[in-house]
C-alpha cells in the first residue's frame, strides 16, 4: 500500500516536473540567455494554446478522421506560429529595449495586457478545451493501487524530447555557438563577425517558439482562457531564477527539486501551504545563494 | 589598403581623438604607442565598429567602413584583439575559435592555429574563462586568425601578461605575420614590444597623431619622452 503511494508520488513529481520544465525552457532561453524580461511570455503560451485549440476546430470540422493525432500538427503549428510571432516581436519591440530592464519589463507586461485583451476580443472571455485523442485518455494500471494517467506519461515523453531538442540546438548547431556568443559579449561577437541582429531575433524567435509548444501542450491538462498566461508566467520565472540564470542544467535540476518538494508537501499537507512552503525555500535559497544553484564560477 | 583620413571620435560631448590619419599597406605592420588616456583604445574601438566615429572615413579597399557594424567590418577584412582579451568565458577554448570562422574564408579550424599556440589544442575542451592571461590573450589571437582577416588589429596585447609569454606572443606576431601575409596594427605601452613587432611606430598624445615614422628613422628618445609621464 505505501509503496503504491510512494511510485504514485513519484511519478506525480515526475509529471510536474516535465511541466515545469516545459514552461521555463523558453524562458530559460530569453530571460536565462539573452537577458530579456519578458512579461508577455505567458501569452505566447496562451497563443500556442489558442492556436492548438483553432487546429482542433479545424480537424473536428474538416478533418474528423485525423482527431487522433491533430495534437502532432497543432504542437507543430504552435511553435511555427509563437516563433513567427517572436521574430516579428524581436525585431519590432523587444530590440529597441536591449539593456534597459525597467523599461522591458513595463512594455512586455503591457504587451501581455494588450495580448489578453486580443484573445478576451477574439475567443471570447469564457474558458476553451480541446477533446483530448481517445489514446491519451485513460491510464495505465501497472498494478492495483497505481495507475498512472497517460497524458502525463505522453507529456514526460514530450518534454524529454524537446529538452533534448534545446539542448542539441544549443550546443551543436551554428546557430547555438552564436547564441551562446552573442549571449555573454554581444559587442565582441559582432567583432569576431557574428551577425548578431539575425542571431538575437532567432534565438528570441526559438525561445516564444518553445512557450507555444508549452502552450499546445498544457491544452491537455487545462482549459485555455484569456487570462492563462498569467498562471504560468509566475511559476517559470521561479524555475529559471531559482535554478540560476544562463545556466539551462539549472533550470532542469530545478524544475525537479521544486516539482518533487511540492507534490511531496501537497501530499503531507494542503495545496496551497506546500505552495508557500516552496515559495520561502526558493526565498531562503535565493538568500544565500542569489544567483540561484547553478551559478557559473569563473575568471572572466 | 586602410587608409584612414580626418576621424573624429567622441564620448558623449567629450572629443577624444580629433582629425586621425594614416595609410597602412599589405602585410605591413604599425604600432600606436601613446600613455594612458591618449585615446589608443578609442582609434581601435573605433576601427572596428566597437564605438562610432563621428567624421572623416575609414577606407578599406576602397570601401567606406565608418558606418558599417564589427560584423561587417570583419567581412571585409579586419579582425580584432580587444583590450582584456574579451574571450567568451563560457564557451571551450574550442568554441572561441569556431566563433571566428564565421566569415566563412576558413570552413574548419585551420591547422597552423594549433602549430603556432599548440597549448590552446591541449586545453581546447576546457572553458575559456578558466585559461591564465596569457593563454587567454593566445585564444584571443587565434580567435581573430580564424577569420582570416587581412589586417589584424590589438589592443595591448602585452597588458597584465608575464614578460616570458610576452615574448612569445611578439615572436608568434611576427611569423604569423610572414606566414599568412598579414597587416598588422598594434597599439602599445611596452616601447620594445612595439618595435619588436612594427615596422613603423606612430604616436598619439591627447587625442592626436603627433609622430609617424618608421622605426629606423625614428628618435626613440623622443618618443620614450611621451610614453614617460
Amino acid at each position: 500500500m505505501s509503496f503504491d503511494i510512494a511510485v504514485t508520488q513519484l511519478f506525480n513529481g515526475v509529471s510536474l516536473f516535465t511541466i515545469l520544465l516545459l514552461m521555463a525552457l523558453g524562458l530559460a532561453i530569453v530571460f536565462g540567455l539573452m537577458g530579456v524580461i519578458n512579461m508577455a511570455h505567458g501569452e505566447l503560451m496562451a497563443l500556442g494554446a489558442y492556436t492548438t485549440y483553432l487546429t482542433a476546430k479545424f480537424f473536428e470540422e474538416h478533418m474528423p478522421s485525423l482527431m487522433n493525432v491533430y495534437l502532432f500538427f497543432a504542437i507543430a503549428l504552435a511553435f511555427g506560429v509563437t516563433f513567427v510571432f517572436g521574430y516579428v516581436l524581436e525585431r519590432g519591440f523587444i530590440r529597441w529595449f536591449y539593456n534597459r530592464p525597467l523599461d522591458t519589463l513595463l512594455a512586455t507586461w503591457g504587451l501581455s495586457l494588450v495580448l489578453q485583451q486580443t484573445y478576451r476580443s477574439v475567443f471570447g472571455a469564457q474558458e476553451v478545451s480541446v477533446p483530448l485523442a481517445t489514446w491519451l485518455s485513460g491510464a495505465w494500471t501497472v498494478s492495483e493501487g497505481i495507475q498512472l494517467p497517460l497524458n502525463r506519461i505522453f507529456i514526460i515523453g514530450l518534454t524529454a524530447l524537446v529538452a533534448a531538442g534545446v539542448y542539441l540546438i544549443l550546443h551543436k548547431t551554428r546557430l547555438g555557438l552564436r547564441a551562446r556568443a552573442v549571449t555573454q559579449n554581444r559587442a565582441m561577437s559582432s567583432a569576431v563577425g557574428i551577425d548578431t541582429n539575425r542571431v538575437d531575433a532567432l534565438t528570441f524567435a526559438l525561445g516564444s517558439g518553445l512557450a507555444g509548444i508549452a502552450g499546445s501542450v498544457f491544452t491537455m491538462i487545462g482549459s485555455t482562457n484569456p487570462g492563462t498566461g498569467q498562471l504560468y508566467i509566475v511559476d517559470s520565472f521561479i524555475v529559471v531564477v531559482f535554478g540560476g540564470v544562463a545556466s539551462l542544467i539549472g533550470t532542469v535540476f530545478s524544475g525537479f527539486a521544486i516539482a518533487q518538494a511540492q507534490t511531496t508537501l501537497e501530499y503531507l499537507m494542503s495545496g496551497s501551504m506546500a505552495k508557500v512552503s516552496i515559495l520561502l525555500l526558493v526565498i531562503v535559497v535565493l538568500y544565500f545563494r542569489p544567483n540561484g544553484l547553478f551559478a557559473p564560477k569563473m575568471r572572466s | 589598403m586602410l587608409s584612414v583620413s580626418k576621424l573624429n571620435i567622441y564620448y558623449g560631448e567629450s572629443h577624444v581623438v580629433h582629425d586621425a590619419g594614416f595609410e597602412l599597406g599589405e602585410a605591413e605592420s604599425l604600432a600606436l604607442v601613446g600613455r594612458n588616456g591618449m585615446g589608443k583604445s578609442t582609434l581601435l574601438k573605433a576601427l572596428i565598429g566597437m564605438i562610432p566615429a563621428r567624421r572623416g572615413t575609414i577606407l578599406f579597399d576602397g570601401a567606406d567602413l565608418k558606418d558599417l557594424p564589427s560584423f561587417r567590418r570583419v567581412a571585409a577584412g579586419l579582425a580584432f584583439v580587444p583590450q582584456g582579451r574579451m574571450i567568451f568565458p563560457q564557451l571551450t577554448v574550442e568554441e572561441n575559435i569556431l566563433t571566428g570562422l564565421e566569415t566563412g574564408r576558413y570552413r574548419s579550424i585551420p591547422s597552423f592555429i594549433y602549430e603556432f599556440f599548440p597549448v590552446l589544442r591541449d586545453m581546447k575542451n576546457r572553458r575559456g574563462g578558466n585559461l591564465s592571461g596569457g593563454q587567454q590573450q593566445m585564444l584571443a589571437i587565434a580567435r581573430a586568425l580564424a577569420s582570416r582577416p587581412k589586417l589584424l588589429i590589438l589592443d595591448e596585447p602585452t597588458e597584465g601578461i608575464q614578460p616570458s609569454i610576452i615574448k612569445d606572443i611578439a615572436r608568434s606576431l611576427n611569423e604569423l605575420k610572414k606566414e599568412l601575409n598579414l597587416a598588422i596594427l598594434v597599439s602599445e605601452q611596452v616601447l620594445s614590444f612595439a618595435l619588436e613587432v612594427a615596422d613603423r611606430l606612430m604616436v598619439i598624445d591627447r587625442g592626436r597623431i603627433v609622430r609617424e615614422a618608421h622605426k629606423d628613422s625614428l628618435n626613440i628618445d623622443e618618443v620614450r619622452s611621451y610614453l614617460t609621464v
